[in-house]
């Protein structure tokens, strides 16, 4: 595995993320599922917003784009409709994606561009000091909310799942083989793929939350999650308080850049006929 | 005879437990300074787990 990690990293570990931190973990997942892929790195995008997460274009050696808070995705957009050949990955964090960049990340999925979507849920602002994100739990402590947060949380997949996506699923970081399986099938689907990821941040939400080492919230993470598969064969009273991991939705529609050429094309025909 | 060798670069190595933990075969300990450290190296079975779960890609676990 030495060898997947030599071929696309970029040579510049340690990397600035704290101990325990869920982004190391997913950057793993994400190198062995891109070498399963085996895409070109010439014609792989990897664009990020601002957080800890989108540190991870930082990393990658691909051609990556390091952008404006919670602006990640228009960028992406922008070099999909100029390069529709390339594969397109997008990573930003709980609060790069569903609070700075909320609006941008609907009319995204509303869009369907074929590209795949990472966002990295460790429940808080990291990097800023643990204010609490819009996914953070109801009732969780952060550093904005001592006592507990009274904002009612997104749940960021039914979002994707509402403004049109047409691929949503769900991973975490204690099951990295099934994330690795889900990042291969996002970026096999064709449109805009959405993956949940669940993540850990012993520093800035565990240490308030009664989780202050690494493993409390793997285990935590562990214990919380349940796969869609075993989910489903299960009663609403069974799976309350569980969350669902797994592929949630995947639906067929027009991806944007095809509705695009046929427009051009028709226009084209139009005018010289 | 083993047949997984374990190999751990601790100048990456951030002291968080995980792959202490995670290790169904407790190969892991830790040294002096917190740092992970491989201590039953010969009960290794190669199911990759501390490779796959270290956020810092400190541990490799190569077949003999």
């Amino acid at each position: 595995m030495r060898e997947v990690y030599q071929k696309i990293f970029r040579d510049n570990l340690p990397h600035i993320w704290c101990a325990g931190c869920g982004n190391g973990i997913v950057m793993s997942a994400f190198a062995r599922a891109y070498d399963k892929l085996g895409l070109d790195k010439d014609k792989t995008v990897g664009v990020s917003g601002i957080g800890c997460s989108s540190r991870i274009t930082g990393y990658l050696d691909l051609n990556t784009l390091h952008t404006a808070h919670g602006r990640a995705l228009p960028f992406a957009t922008g070099v999909k409709m100029t390069r529709p050949e390339f594969a397109v990955f997008v990573f930003m964090g709980d609060g790069d994606c569903a609070a700075i960049g909320g609006n941008h990340f609907i009319h995204a999925c509303r869009r369907n561009m074929d590209m795949t979507a990472i966002i990295i849920n460790n429940y808080i602002y990291g990097m800023t000091g643990g204010q609490f994100s819009p996914l953070t739990p109801f009732g969780s402590k952060a550093s904005t909310a001592p006592y507990g947060s009274v904002d009612r949380n997104f749940d960021i997949c039914s979002l994707a799942i509402g403004a049109g996506a047409t691929f949503v699923a769900r991973g975490d970081v204690y099951h990295t083989k099934q994330l690795e399986k889900l990042i291969i099938e996002a970026h096999e689907h064709k449109g805009f793929s959405v993956i949940e990821v669940l993540s850990t941040c012993p520093i800035s939400y565990g240490r308030r939350n009664k989780m202050p080492k690494p493993m409390d919230l793997m285990n935590y993470i562990k214990d919380v999650t349940i796969a869609k598969e075993r989910a489903d064969k299960m009663t609403a009273e069974e799976i309350a308080g569980k969350i669902v991991t797994g592929v949630l939705h995947q639906s067929a529609a027009v991806e944007y850049n095809e509705a695009y050429m046929a427009m051009v094309e028709k226009l084209e025909v139009g005018k010289n006929g | 005879m083993a047949k997984y060798q374990v190999l751990l670069n601790k100048a990456l190595c951030k002291s968080c437990e995980i792959c202490v933990e995670l290790c169904p075969k407790k190969v892991f300990g830790r040294d002096k300074t917190g740092k992970a450290e491989v201590v039953n190296a010969d009960n290794c079975i190669g199911c990759l787990i501390c490779e796959e779960h270290c956020p810092d890609f400190c541990i490799e676990v190569r077949e003999k």
